[in-house]
């Protein structure tokens, strides 16, 4: 670790640009697709409300994913075929799941009335399955893609955990974005939501050092143990200060937006902490980003293209959100 | 079945469904700023309102086909990966930095702005929201630059070294600006426009014999009919250069396209006939003596090489044919239509009410003519490169995925059947939104005042 040349760095510049472009996808598409999937409980109103709330963004969230897997296809060719061959068969369904709520999200208002309710069945399908086959990836991927009943219980649980994170998060968008009686609704789903993420989060955090020796040794062992544990006691802090503020009453005020915030870091601690986990490996305790990494020169190029335009994408996002800030319904429909 | 063909079809399934999408958004995006500007320099109150309601309308159709177009485009980052994973290890040092730069400069910016484009209307500024818009319709054509970059480079490669069967790049700039390159993209753009004029011309001419919003839909028809007749003719120059040029780097392609077995001088050009891949001859040949060579060599006498000097690596001559007999069929029927329409248009003074009832459903049978010779022309370009996936470097059977024919010929039916369903249901709304276009959208607007402010709805009337 004394003298890293550069090309030796690049994988894990582009590592990191793969996990931020992941953690972004998921903590935004995350609050997108948690919302479709809180639309089952909600009134066809309030549908209508909730989908004009991620209307302007869900586009560019999506575009998130394509850009990670993008990367892990561009800068470690070797990885993504190995992951996307051991998860065929979920990451199809995520995919008819991601295409159903993308087609639906457009149809349901500009077909006729009638096919309105079915469009929003398909919108809320499309969201659930969606969720859940990423939960299965994920758990999959985390767990090295073991045999064996332990690995697919894991997996399973995921699979329940994500879509739950999700939508609580999805139910914070919207105690942030709302007001009146939607809003108090969201506070419900958001208490509804919040012990089977916290739940997850325990569960990840038990079983992979369970699952890798690699990573047992990384995180119990003095005095790493002493600086990582900052991250689990962070998160559990946030996590607590969460539930305490749903059942406040300044959750309906000024503090709206601190769930969400609170949520989102949250997501970026246990990203953290998993690539803590994981370092060096792209495919845990299999292949490390050295070994999957292209050409070091097809990399610089692509560096150069993400020094220029990451700024100017951050940039013209952040705008997008500032002219669509503030209350969903404040705005009335004279 | 074989798990190479099943993948070949996911992927074609996928494409296909895909690029009816961009080959719309590509050209919509500019004419919805053709809209806007109109918009903004009308002076007559009721010409005002006729532009504004035909950027409206069609704002939709863009948004719709956006939608469409991100959700099948997600799923083909995926399955580079999942069909594919041997042309990513051989070939990704080039491939990946083209797609990369496509996500970064166009997927983006086209995403990132559409927000603002759709919604924003009323929460920004004129002058901003023209800025969003210029940047979709630019963030559009800057995506089809880089995938036709990388497209193109797979037909006739360039600029590379291989180094233990491994691409590196050598010269980016001959990379982007292979031989194929430009005349793929001008082609593709000219396609675009003819796809979306003639979408243009068949929902107006539709919404005219249904009487729905007819001074507005006149424009549009009008607008499409001058575009369709611009651009068919250009694009008959431009796939005649296109043709030279694969000629030139791919001449097996052209001897499947013309069904030409034995290299000849003078060859003709097969109207009708029915290929026999196996016997490697053609069957009900009908055919104009020495016009091929014509074609393409510019003198009746010219030689054009056949497939036999090709053996095991020439496309399957058939479906090269066929499609490319189609794509051509289909583009003359286009000029044709285009140029009658408008010169009659032109007789009956400018006026859509004395235009024949019959032409004008000759128009709406039109609404996707463009499709069909989009995806004519792919599969010729397609189809005709293999079987090879990097053009006489690495075959498509080499780098296919490893997963069992059974999990891909499940996953090939969930696609078809859902983009089957997704195409329907898209041709149904995109017809009941062009017969409701006046009552739908306007019910609330105070007599649709243009101009005038009117608050940001937030219920998604144009979501």
């Amino acid at each position: 670790m004394t003298s890293m040349s550069f090309d030796e760095l690049l994988p894990l510049i582009f590592i990191g640009l793969m996990g931020v472009s992941l953690l972004i996808y998921v903590v935004s598409d995350g609050y997108d697709l948690g919302v479709g999937m809180l639309m089952h409980r909600a009134t066809p109103k309030e549908r209508d409300t909730m989908v004009a709330s991620i209307g302007p963004f869900w586009d560019a969230n999506e575009t998130w994913l394509v850009l990670g897997v993008g990367l892990l296809l561009i800068a470690f060719p070797k990885a993504h075929g190995l992951v996307l061959s051991e998860l065929y068969l979920p990451t199809t369904l995520m995919l008819v799941g991601l295409i159903l709520r993308g087609a639906a999200f457009d149809f349901r208002v500009k077909a006729k009335a009638s096919r309105k309710a079915m469009w929003d069945r398909l919108f809320i399908a499309g969201s659930m399955l969606a969720s859940v086959c990423q939960g299965w990836m994920l758990g999959r991927y985390i767990s090295g893609f073991g045999e064996g009943w332990n690995y697919l219980i894991f997996a399973g649980a995921i699979a329940v955990a994500l879509p739950m994170a999700y939508a609580l998060l999805g139910a914070t968008w919207l105690v942030m974005k709302t007001d009146g009686p939607l809003q108090d609704k969201a506070i419900g789903w958001s208490k509804i939501a919040w012990p089977p993420m916290v739940l997850g989060l325990i569960l990840i955090s038990m079983a992979t050092p369970w699952i890798s020796e690699t990573v047992r040794v990384r995180w119990f062992t003095l005095p790493a143990i002493i600086a990582v544990a900052s991250i689990p006691i962070t998160a559990g802090i946030a996590l607590v200060t969460v539930r305490v503020l749903l059942g406040s009453s300044a959750v309906r005020g000024s503090l709206c937006w601190l769930p969400f915030a609170l949520l989102v870091l949250v997501f970026l601690l246990s990203f953290l902490g998993l690539s803590y986990s994981i370092y060096p490996f792209v495919v845990i305790d299999r292949l490390t980003v050295w070994e999957a990494a292209s050409s070091p020169d097809s990399l610089k190029i692509i560096l150069i293209g993400v020094c220029i335009t990451l700024p100017v994408i951050v940039a013209y996002t952040g705008f997008s959100y500032r002219v669509f800030r503030g209350k969903t319904i404040e705005l009335d429909y004279a | 079945m074989d798990a190479v063909f099943l993948a070949r079809m996911q992927f074609a399934a996928n494409v296909t469904f895909h690029i009816l999408f961009p080959s719309i958004s590509i050209a919509l995006g500019w004419v919805l700023l053709f809209f806007r500007f109109k918009h903004l320099r009308a002076t007559g109150p009721q010409q005002k309102l006729d532009w504004l309601r035909a950027y409206r309308q069609w704002t939709k159709v863009f948004a719709l086909t956006f939608a469409l177009g991100v959700v099948s485009g997600v799923t083909m980052s995926f399955q580079f990966g999942t069909n594919w994973p041997g042309y990513m290890e051989r070939v990704g040092n080039i491939a990946g930095p083209l797609l990369g730069y496509e996500v970064l400069t166009a997927f983006f910016l086209e995403a990132g702005f559409l927000g603002v484009m759709l919604f924003g209307h009323r929460r920004v500024g004129e002058m901003v929201h023209l800025g969003a818009t210029v940047l979709v319709a630019f963030g559009t054509l800057m995506s089809a630059f880089w995938i036709l970059a990388l497209n193109s480079w797979m037909q006739t490669p360039a600029g590379y070294d291989i180094v233990n069967g491994q691409f590196h790049a050598r010269n980016w700039l001959e990379i982007v600006f292979n031989p194929s390159f430009p005349y793929r993209l001008v082609h593709m753009i000219l396609a675009s426009a003819l796809t979306c004029a003639f979408l243009l011309i068949g929902v107006s001419a539709w919404q005219l014999l249904k009487g729905v919003a007819v001074t507005s839909a006149s424009r549009v028809l009008r607008t499409g009919l001058i575009l369709a007749a611009l651009a068919a003719p250009a694009q008959m120059v431009a796939g005649d250069f296109h043709g030279i040029n694969t000629l030139k780097h791919q001449p097996q392609k052209i001897a499947a396209v013309e069904g030409i077995w034995e290299t000849t001088r003078g060859a003709p050009l097969l109207l009708f006939a029915i290929p026999d891949d196996a016997a490697r001859t053609n069957h009900f040949e009908l055919a104009v003596p020495k016009l091929a060579s014509l074609i393409l060599r510019h003198d009746p006498e010219g030689e054009l090489r056949g497939l036999n000097e090709f053996p095991s690596a020439h496309p399957p001559v058939l479906p090269l044919f066929w499609s490319f007999r189609i794509m051509v069929g289909t583009g003359i029927l286009m000029l044709l239509v285009s140029w009658i329409g408008l010169w009659r248009h032109w007789r009956d003074g400018w006026d859509f009410a004395k235009m024949p009832r019959s032409l004008l459903r000759i128009f709406a049978g039109m609404t996707f003519s463009g499709w069909v010779a989009t995806i004519a022309g792919w599969y010729v370009t397609e189809i005709g490169r293999q079987p090879f996936i990097v053009s006489g470097l690495v075959r498509t059977a080499d780098v296919a995925s490893r997963v069992p024919s059974s999990s891909i010929a499940v996953t090939l039916s969930l696609y078809i059947a859902l983009y089957l369903a997704l195409l329907a249901a898209y041709i149904g709304v995109l017809k009941y939104m062009a017969e409701t276009a006046d009552k739908k959208s306007y019910a609330g607007a105070p007599a649709g005042l243009p101009g005038e402010p009117q608050p940001y709805r937030r219920e998604g009337e144009f979501a």
